[in-house]
């Protein structure tokens, strides 16, 4: 299928951006992960017995859910879900982690890290760790732990140890500072599960081939329903891992419009925001060249997001080249916006979304008015919102 | 000659190693650094080490990060980190300084730009923690075209593959990292270091100078017999953050670890030369 489009190259460059960028002690174990990863991946048996894994354990495929209620309510468009927030663990993190602990364990690993920002992939991480018997520490801003106390918990509860970053900002790039430290440290006994598809090669190709599996379900599963391919996806972009997931398997169907959603925070112009690819420049962070948030020294400056999943001042690296090369639209949303879809998608259809998900809900509240009734939109619903009940409730000013 | 190259020359007729110290440009603030480099070459230092601050340094350990962040709160730029380059050139033509720090700085100020603003300022060599050799060609050319070195770092994990290609591209010295991890850890082990840079001889005639992890005179001296330098960081920089001190004060810890630094590395040179 794709013919076409055959990002990265062999060094893991996405046009300008990606690459590895980072210190001489990391190459030997990312030599090694890119040429186990470049094995199994010619590996049938391996995709196969991954594929049933996550039928097994995660519950694959996921439904792509026609919203009924919230397409009329917006009156245009035949919207679809893409129900990530099924999965086990009730997001999409679940299916990069299962993939990335089988190769932990084809290195004989016994020691796996993991950062975290809103928790999810922490969890998901603690998860698959558990479940292998390996040993699991997980990175998590200061910050972070206080908005996400349910799911440090839970992690917890999974036997993972969850350490706290106080340097920077407290938050998701912190706890990836901190992570690659810890891996330039314990290379030899350690895997680092990189939770988006961002960080050196060959991690975001890496991880977007194993959340590829929400595109091909939903590419099958649309086709299946309407009988023809979706008009628009949309997705939310943090470090972009759900979008590229659901975009891959659609890159070369031309006449299928893609929209990644960033974290507009306050707004745009306030600059409390987290939406590089809207409002940043190229630059360099953990390990790839890609869009930043950085002021005119090259500091990396603190992103802002109602959701601790997107508030991250950097995005994977082909989510840059795929601005740059125009195949997909990057439009952001704001706080508040994104609020607002959270309570409309609950009300109208039952089901809460993650707040990371409600910014693509939002962007498509705002189009769908625009669009004709039979065109069909997907919308990656990439998790579910029972973790974000109490910043929900702060948000509206109730006390639980 | 770079003034690296003719430095390390120089020592090597002397049968002395090279004391390579760092410090971050602009901490605990601006004032001090430029005195401190002064004193630094006064007491001993032959090459100086300045890094420039970043807001994510994730090569580093807790010593270097609390450093970076002291000189930002400060508000140094790498402009700033330039000037007092040119400061301390007016008064040391000799002395060669290596700037450290990670590529996003540089790509601010645009390579080009960087690479004749540093030449101005007498800056002899650069070190990019986070820019290994396969992604160094372009900025390569340009420092090159200044005269600036480009020095990579080889460490503990480098195959011998990688330790050809890091030969081949570095200038001036080859900075081997002495252990896994970041700045200022501590589980030195000697012997491997020692193994490792038999391993890089192999392949390079360049000088090698280690660094991470050395603290004191005594784990400098068990250096000396197999590396042409010893670098020197988290243990100076953690005097310069010491909380309860002044500047004078500062100073003065400064000169005397790097004195005693000195010391440890040339303890017995007067029986060499007998």
């Amino acid at each position: 299928m794709n013919e076409t489009y055959s990002q990265p190259d062999e060094s893991g460059h996405f046009g300008d951006f990606g690459g590895r960028f980072v210190a001489e002690t990391l190459f030997r174990a990312l030599d090694e992960l890119n040429d186990l990863y470049t094995t199994v991946s010619k590996d049938g048996d391996f995709r196969q017995a991954f594929l049933d894994d996550l039928q097994a354990y995660v519950g694959r495929p996921t439904p792509l859910y026609f919203a009924e209620r919230f397409s009329e309510k917006l009156g245009g468009a035949k919207i679809f879900l893409k129900r990530e927030d099924l999965n086990h663990t009730g997001a999409h993190k679940v299916n990069n982690t299962i993939g990335q602990a089988m190769l932990a364990q084809r290195m004989g690993k016994p020691r796996i890290i993991a950062e975290t920002g809103a928790g999810q992939h922490g969890v998901a991480t603690a998860t698959v760790a558990a479940r292998l018997g390996l040993e699991c520490c997980i990175y998590m801003g200061e910050e972070d732990i206080v908005r996400q106390s349910l799911n440090v918990y839970r992690m917890k509860l999974l036997g993972a140890e969850v350490i706290s970053v106080t340097s920077g900002s407290k938050t998701l790039k912190d706890a990836m500072n901190e992570a690659l430290r810890d891996w330039a440290t314990n290379v030899d006994n350690t895997h680092y599960i990189i939770g988006t598809v961002a960080g050196p090669h060959p991690y975001p190709a890496m991880v977007r081939d194993f959340q590829s599996v929400i595109g091909q379900e939903a590419r099958a599963q649309c086709l299946q329903i309407n009988g023809r391919l979706p008009d628009l996806l949309v997705a939310c972009v943090g470090g972009g891992s759900n979008a590229i997931g659901l975009f891959h398997p659609f890159v070369n169907d031309v006449d299928v419009a893609m929209v990644g959603v960033e974290a507009a925070g306050l707004g745009l112009e306030s600059g409390q925001h987290a939406a590089p690819l809207n409002d940043g420049r190229p630059g360099v962070l953990h390990g790839n060249r890609t869009y930043l948030m950085s002021d005119d020294d090259g500091q990396i400056l603190e992103a802002h997001s109602i959701s601790a999943g997107l508030d991250y001042p950097g995005v994977g690296p082909e989510h840059s080249y795929l601005k740059d090369i125009g195949r997909v639209k990057y439009e952001a949303v704001t706080d508040k916006q994104a609020l607002e879809a959270f309570h409309m998608l609950t009300t109208v259809e039952g089901i809460m979304p993650a707040l990371e998900s409600s910014h693509a809900l939002a962007w498509v509240v705002e189009a769908a008015p625009t669009l004709s009734k039979d065109q069909i939109v997907i919308i990656n619903l990439s998790g579910r919102g029972d973790k974000d009940i109490m910043t929900v409730a702060d948000l509206d000013g109730i006390e639980l | 000659m770079s003034r690296l190259t003719s430095t390390f020359e120089a020592l090597k007729k002397k049968q002395r190693t090279a004391l390579t110290t760092f410090i971050t440009a602009g901490d605990p603030d601006q004032e001090i650094t430029v005195p401190a480099m002064h004193a630094m070459v006064g007491s001993g230092a032959d090459i100086l080490e300045l890094g420039i601050p970043f807001s994510d340094p994730e090569a580093d350990g807790p010593a270097i990060q609390s450093a970076s962040e002291r000189a930002l709160k400060g508000g140094v730029t790498l402009r700033v980190v330039l000037d007092m380059v040119t400061e301390f050139r007016a008064s040391d033509p000799d002395t060669p300084v290596v700037l450290m720090g990670y590529l996003n700085s540089i790509i601010s100020m645009g390579y080009e730009t960087f690479a004749t603003n540093a030449s101005r300022a007498g800056v002899d060599g650069v070190i990019l923690v986070n820019l290994p050799p396969e992604e160094a060609g372009e900025l390569g050319r340009l420092l090159k075209n200044q005269s600036i070195d480009q020095i990579f770092l080889v460490a503990p994990t480098s195959s011998t593959e990688r330790i050809k290609l890091i030969s081949a591209a570095t200038q001036g010295f080859i900075y081997y990292v002495t252990l896994k991890g970041t700045t200022g850890a501590s589980h030195l082990d000697t012997s491997s270091v020692k193994e490792n840079i038999s391993r890089i001889r192999a392949h390079s005639d360049l000088p090698i100078q280690v660094g991470f992890g050395i603290k004191d005179g005594q784990t400098a001296r068990l250096l000396r017999e197999c590396a042409d330098g010893v670098v020197v960081g988290s243990a100076l920089v953690n005097l310069m953050g010491d909380p309860g001190s002044n500047r004078q004060s500062i100073i003065k810890a400064l000169k005397q670890l790097t004195s005693e630094l000195r010391e440890a590395l040339d303890s017995n040179d007067s029986a060499l030369e007998n």
